[in-house]
């Protein structure tokens, strides 16, 4: 019983930060069908970037509280990471547009293997260890506990999506954003320029990755340059889940692929003995992958992707 | 056949076999002369060289073999360094001590050791890795090609991650560190990692080594040159350029699709197998995602679905590191006294520049395709307004 309260907490933190980054994936599909393979690396230039700040800060002002350097060194993550992906759009993505599919992916991991050798230039090869910013001291849940950090992590996961379905379902450019994934001919027939909407959605998810990355080296307390990668293919994997190109699939599936992950690496120890243990984790989310890949390749929550296929 | 109109039909003009024959044997001739003698012209250099040029060969069975899934029937696929790690495995496993050390049983029924040759396990481990490659397609090849990518991508790691583990609680991989002690290729009776003299001659093991995988790598170039024109070749462009046409031409395209993907595994089975003799060890290490990218990466600068082009990247790409490290390196030592950038990390920076560099200006790679190719799709690139084509090309 105590595993289980235990894993599903972990679970919902791993999960917030997976519909984090899985939400700029399907944006991104939704608008573009384009799987944009540098998201997880504009989520490590953007954990590195914050890392790289905080400790400046600190520097500058040792006085400064945990909060405030947390806080502040996501100020400085978010917009090194939308335009970093601004840029990769306007460069790598943009000429690209009306080629055959294989051509955007190809660039896609190209930029992606051009970011992450960049970054290891700048930041080195070494794992590089995340200040613990917020209190230390673990909340106890009847045997299970919670960090300061993991409360954070849930709590801003939640605020972020509730105000993103508002931006999109509410606002102007949300509707410029679902007319332009529904058609971007007639989009712009209605007076709705496709380019910087797509521009737009590029950034939001730059923005989201940011956030993802410095809460994600906020509860592991390391960052490298390859830190991207895993939580790339998980939120994919997320999104799938969800139904890629709906937004909140994207969240239904970032918690749910947490949870089944956490669960999964928490008791199949005893369901096989030992034979397996939790480093097999990371193999859960492929065999999601696959088995929803298989019986409902639109997704829990997708609809209109099923006429793609 | 012996009708001119007819055999000019099978070889379209421009092709090498349209070429007066005279050309075609004596260009055959001085490329054959040249790739025996490049061991003995760069051996004074270092055998450093020589080792490259293995590798290159190497590297020339693997893009070859990825150029058929992802040229020929253009999908893309990520994780393509898991059929070499499976074909790698599976002789490091047949020809090294390993499993009897670990399984008494085993050790029992062999007491000589385990020492499988590798003529026999080349077969086993290419039809292990096709296997895979066909296990691993069925359930995603009926889907869009993204989601092909990614199942990939995935499916590399995995393989990794089992690699990394499976030394617990039955040691069949000895995890991170590895399988050593593997044995060396055998040609009758000379072992290729101590020869001692052949047909009077005294090669060091590194040249022997150099002529097997040149000569399995002309090989694969000679059945992916007989594939492409094949029918099934034929029916993988088809695929390539428009799925649903192909569909109507009467293409069983799920079965054509998993042929390419099996095929491809194939080369990568064999090239592994062939990679655990040369090296005498293998670990997870070797089959990174980065060899994966790297792979694709040959494959896209040399050309798409180009066979010549394909193993021009392959070989460009593969000897980089040793050029960078004889030019680079020295430049920086002359003028920023240090090294600034090592070669592994300018490697791996100018492999990501060449990829999207390719894409975005020469989609068609160095060497690109003549005839059919990927040219006419790109082509829509300069066609009418972004929306147009978008809705022509997207839906795929």
């Amino acid at each position: 019983m105590d595993t289980l309260v235990q894993q599903v907490i972990n679970g919902l933190v791993l999960g917030s930060l997976y519909a984090l980054i899985a939400l700029g994936y399907t944006m991104v599909y939704g608008v573009l069908n384009l799987i944009n393979f540098a998201h997880g690396d504009v989520l490590m230039v953007g954990a590195l970037a914050a890392l790289s700040a905080i400790g400046l800060l600190h520097g500058l002002w040792p006085g400064l509280p945990g909060w405030a350097l947390l806080i502040l060194g996501m100020a400085a993550a978010i917009p090194v990471c939308v335009s970093l992906s601004l840029v990769i759009e306007r460069i790598a993505y943009r000429p690209l547009r009306n080629a055959p599919r294989l051509a955007p992916l190809i660039t896609a991991i190209g930029v992606s293997l051009l970011i992450e050798t960049l970054a290891m230039l700048v930041w080195g090869r070494n794992y590089l260890t995340f200040p613990q910013l917020l209190p230390e001291a673990p909340i106890h849940i009847g045997n299970a506990t919670i960090s300061v950090t993991k409360i954070v992590v849930i709590v801003l996961a939640a605020v972020i999506m509730g105000s993103l379905l508002w931006l999109v379902q509410s606002t102007r450019l949300g509707r410029a954003m679902r007319a332009t994934a529904e058609n971007p001919r007639v989009a712009s027939l209605m007076g709705v320029n496709p380019d910087s909407v797509i521009a737009m959605t590029f950034a939001i998810g730059a923005g989201l990755a940011a956030v993802a990355g410095v809460m994600i080296e906020a509860t592991y307390q390391v960052a490298h340059f390859y830190m991207g990668f895993i939580p790339g293919l998980k939120a994919f994997t997320a999104a799938v889940l969800g139904g890629i190109g709906n937004i909140a699939g994207a969240m239904v599936g970032g918690i749910l692929l947490g949870l089944i992950e956490a669960l999964g690496a928490g008791y199949i120890g005893q369901l096989t003995n030992g034979i397996f243990g939790s480093n097999y984790q990371d193999v859960f989310a492929f065999i999601v992958l696959c088995t929803v890949l298989i019986l409902r390749p639109s997704g829990l929550l997708g609809e209109r992707v099923a006429d793609r296929a | 056949m012996s009708d001119p109109a007819a055999s000019e039909r099978a070889n379209p003009p421009g092709s090498a076999s349209g070429r007066p024959p005279s050309q075609v044997y004596a260009a055959t001739a001085a490329v054959g002369l040249a790739l025996i003698a490049l061991p003995w012209l760069l051996g004074p250099f270092g055998s450093a060289w020589v080792r490259g040029l293995c590798f290159a060969a190497l590297y020339v069975m693997l893009a070859l073999g990825l150029n058929i899934v992802v040229g020929f029937a253009g999908l893309l696929d990520l994780g393509y360094i898991a059929f070499y790690a499976v074909g790698a495995y599976t002789y490091a496993l047949l020809a090294s001590p390993h499993l009897t050390e670990h399984f008494p049983a085993l050790a029992h029924a062999f007491p000589a050791g385990l020492h499988v040759s590798i003529w026999l396990a080349l077969p086993i481990g290419a039809s292990l890795a096709a296997a895979f490659g066909i296990l691993l397609g069925a359930p995603v090849l009926k889907l869009r090609g993204d989601y092909l990518a990614i199942v990939t991508l995935g499916f590399g790691e995995i393989i990794r991650i089992f690699l990394n583990n499976l030394n617990a609680p039955l040691n069949f991989t000895n995890g991170p560190s590895g399988i050593t002690l593997i044995d060396p290729v055998r040609i009758g009776s000379v072992d290729l990692a101590h020869p001692g003299s052949v047909l009077g001659f005294r090669p060091s093991s590194l040249v022997l080594y150099y002529y097997l995988l040149v000569s399995m790598a002309l090989l694969a170039m000679l059945v992916c040159i007989r594939l492409q024109d094949s029918r099934l070749g034929r029916a993988w462009m088809a695929i390539r350029e428009d799925e649903v046409a192909a569909k109507a031409m009467g293409i069983n395209v799920r079965n054509v699709k998993l042929l390419a993907f099996s095929l491809g595994a194939t080369f990568g089975g064999v090239a592994g197998g062939l990679f655990a003799a040369f090296q005498g060890f293998v670990s997870p290490e070797s089959f990174s995602l980065m060899e994966s990218i790297v792979v694709l990466s040959m494959v896209v600068l040399g050309g798409l679905g180009h066979v010549p082009g394909v193993v021009l990247g392959a070989v460009m790409l593969a000897m980089l590191p040793e050029a960078l490290r004889h030019t680079v390196v020295p430049l920086q030592e002359a003028i920023f006294g240090r090294v600034l950038i090592d070669a592994e990390v300018l490697r791996m920076l100018l492999y990501g520049l060449a990829t999207v560099g390719i894409m975005l200006y020469r989609p068609r790679g160095l060497w690109p395709a003549p005839e059919h190719g990927v040219r006419r799709a790109l082509a829509r690139n300069g066609a009418p307004g972004p929306a147009v084509a978008q809705s022509g090309s997207r839906d795929g």
